[in-house]
């Protein structure tokens, strides 16, 4: 870029752009070095490690591939219910319990590879391979009272005395004086297909698929589409509904700013002002920003998917119109003397003489828009409350059922991949169509 | 031409199949247009039903709510350059996260892009691979992966700041490596006629080619990652979309502070929106002089 000038020395011209160059090189990292520098204190990331939770990553990571079955004993009543995640949905009816637990006056837990745990009416033991049996009694006066068989505990028995909490690899004792609870993990999501209710839990695939070939295909489909765990119905509906409110919010603001953009753009509108006054409003548009048009709009027409739908559309208008103003400056106007030339009235020019230029980049900017903004519904839903974003924000605060915001985002990468490859399939189409139009 | 006015029968034939096809084009474009009418409108209509509150109900309080912020926030004028000066350590950060967020993702983007371009990629059986990571980081919304963070690292701006870097570097990486493949390949063979091993051809013989390119895209994300931090800011992340929420739960009495907010996420929008583009549009005519 700089010229070197023939007349002057040549080397020491050479050696000054080496230098300068030579200094840019080294500038730039060094100022990236410094601000990420100044970035790493100015967000406090050695005091990170301090506030990060390695427990609730722990949990995080082990309940996305694995669930735990309660086995749970009310120590007043000696009542005793097993249920899935030891949540009601997932409780086994009173009275029926999964193999591995034996109901009755004394219950017996097989946690398998030796592992064996009784309830019994006065007793409650725990017998651990290699280690020996333990023995607890819960008395209303003293607590726990525990007997092992060695006198120093190892530490994976944490004992006071109200409270015992046994961790082995089969699973998890938890004594306290109101309630004695086992629980035992199972790698996989559980009752991911049918809940404890459905005739077709535990079937084997052949046996269903049998079912499935005669007959009773409605049962089973329905079993699944209405299970109360995974809610796969809810889901369903909350995915479409954040492609609905992406679908509205483009296409309409597609629309809106299409006549818009006429006005904004030089060759279009003779009127300077007109011009200022179209861009300036798409520049307001824009700049306000989808959050503050959210909240907005949220005031107005209260939660769900459509003010997420209107704060996309809101916002795109002004992307779009300044994109689709762009598009019209740069449109050939041989063409639309071409029309003119056989007495084409002005909207008739437009129609015949512009549009068929823009509509290929128009087209292709909307399907692009389209597929970004499936994305972003997902975010805007989580504040307006519409869509798969409401149902993954409550998912994440709940803060235990992190199996279903794996479903989730599954679903949602998903989507989204799907989007894309459709927008970008007919996007490829379109400039290709343009091609051979011509 | 001739042939043609001497043959009046071929000519309506002509015109006859000519009218046909434009009838048949018009149908088409008919039906696809209906279709869309009615998809636009039914769709229309079950977000109506399935919100809180309906369209029409809803259209006329529509600036209910930003004349009762102007109303509080003019009546109390004389505070506001009180609470832009509160509230612009917030606004550096929202403003921070974005910057990290687009230059961590951005070297993560460049990385990715030239192992995933045919003809660039120092393992070629990988390509792949590398584009399906890029797909996937792509996919996933920065909220997802924001609230995650939230919950093992605690609030704070981190969380966001991966998070939208891990998406800035699957958007820009998929950008990047469509102008790499317009790079030409004659400066590689010579860099790779005398030894220079991979990291070497990439920085001399490719990054001059398509450094411009690349910043102008940068420029662009830095801007979308503006919106997206204070977007994040407003699910718990820090920054100014936190302090808004703050403010607008708080409700009335507290409306001016969250006016002054607005105001300054605009104004800061807008000016990154104009530096980025004057200097996006630079970059682009710089390299078609050089041309």
């Amino acid at each position: 870029m700089t010229m070197l000038d023939a007349t002057q020395d040549l080397r020491a011209q050479t050696e000054s752009i080496f230098r300068r160059k030579r200094l840019f090189t080294f500038a730039i990292p060094a100022v990236i070095l410094a601000y990420l520098t100044y970035i790493f204190f100015a967000f406090d990331v050695p005091g990170l490690w301090a506030r990060a939770n390695a427990d609730n990553a722990r949990s995080l990571v082990s309940d996305l591939y694995s669930y735990k079955t309660h086995v749970t004993r009310d120590n007043r009543s000696g009542n005793v219910s097993v249920a899935i995640e030891g949540e009601k949905k997932g409780r086994y009816p009173e009275g029926t319990a999964p193999a591995w637990v034996e109901l009755g006056e004394t219950t017996v837990i097989d946690l398998e590879d030796g592992h064996i745990i009784t309830y019994g009416p006065k007793l409650i033991t725990y017998d651990v391979p290699d280690f020996g049996l333990m023995t607890f009694e819960v008395s209303r006066s003293r607590g726990v009272v525990a007997d092992y068989p060695v006198d120093v505990l190892p530490e994976w028995i944490n004992a006071s005395k109200n409270r015992v909490a046994i961790t082995t690899e089969a699973g998890r004792l938890s004594i306290t004086r109101n309630r004695t609870e086992v629980f035992r993990y199972f790698t996989g999501w559980e009752l991911f297909f049918f809940t404890l209710d459905s005739p077709y839990h535990g079937m084997g695939f052949g046996e269903l698929a049998g079912k499935f070939v005669s007959g009773e295909a409605g049962a089973i489909l329905s079993d699944i589409w209405n299970n109360k765990m995974w809610r796969h119905k809810d889901v369903v509906w909350a995915i479409f509904e954040t492609v609905l409110m992406a679908f509205l919010g483009t296409m309409g603001a597609a629309l809106l700013a299409l006549p818009l953009a006429f006005l904004a753009a030089r060759n279009f509108a003779p009127l300077v002002a007109v011009r200022f006054a179209t861009r300036r409003f798409f520049d307001f548009v824009r700049g306000v920003d989808a959050l503050i048009w959210t909240i907005v709009l949220t005031r107005a027409f209260g939660l769900g998917p459509l003010t997420g739908a209107l704060a996309i559309l809101i916002t795109d208008t002004g992307s779009f119109g300044k994109l689709f103003s762009e598009t019209l400056e740069n449109v050939d106007d041989k063409q639309i003397e071409g029309i003119r030339s056989t007495g084409a009235k002005p909207l008739q020019r437009y129609r015949f003489g512009v549009i068929p230029q823009i509509t290929p980049v128009l087209l292709s900017q909307i399907l692009y828009y389209l597929e970004s903004n499936t994305r972003s519904a997902t975010v805007i839903g989580a504040i307006t409350g519409g869509g798969i974003g409401l149902l993954l924000t409550q998912a994440i605060i709940t803060q235990k059922d992190w199996e279903e915001v794996t479903y989730y985002i599954t679903l949602i990468v998903l989507v989204v991949i799907f989007m894309d490859w459709v927008s970008g399939h007919l996007r490829r189409r379109l400039i290709k169509g343009d091609e051979s139009g011509h | 031409m001739a042939d043609l006015t001497q043959h009046p029968g071929r000519v309506n034939d002509i015109q006859a199949s000519y009218m046909a096809q434009v009838g048949r084009k018009r149908l088409y474009s008919g039906i696809t247009m209906l279709v869309f009418v009615l998809l636009m409108i039914s769709g229309f209509n079950l977000a109506s039903s399935r919100n809180g509150g309906s369209f029409w109900g809803g259209i006329d309080n529509f600036f209910d709510y930003p004349s009762e912020v102007v109303a509080e926030a003019a009546s109390k004028a004389a505070e506001m350059p009180a609470h832009f000066a509160t509230y612009f350590p917030a606004l550096l950060e929202t403003v921070n996260i974005a910057a990290v967020a687009t230059l961590i993702g951005a070297l993560m983007a460049i990385v990715l892009s030239l192992l995933s371009t045919r003809g660039l990629a120092r393992f070629p059986r990988l390509i792949g691979l590398f584009r399906r990571v890029m797909d996937i980081t792509r996919a996933v919304p920065e909220i997802v992966v924001a609230l995650i963070l939230i919950f093992v690292l605690g609030g704070g701006p981190v969380p966001a700041m991966i998070a939208i870097a891990i998406h800035t570097a699957g958007a820009l990486g998929k950008l990047f490596s469509e102008v790499n493949e317009n790079a030409s390949l004659k400066p590689l063979e010579g860099l790779e006629s005398v030894g220079a091993n991979w990291t070497q051809r990439m920085l001399l013989g490719v990054v001059p080619q398509v450094a411009p390119n690349w910043l102008s895209y940068a420029l662009l994300r830095f801007e979308i990652n503006i919106r997206a931090s204070a977007i994040l800011g407003f699910v718990g992340a820090g920054g100014l979309g936190y302090e808004l929420k703050v403010a607008i739960q708080w409700g009335q009495g507290r409306f001016d502070e969250a006016g002054a907010m607005f105001i300054m996420l605009f104004l800061t929008i807008v000016f990154f929106d104009q530096i980025s583009s004057h200097y996006r549009d630079k970059l682009v005519h710089g390299a078609k002089g050089k041309e």
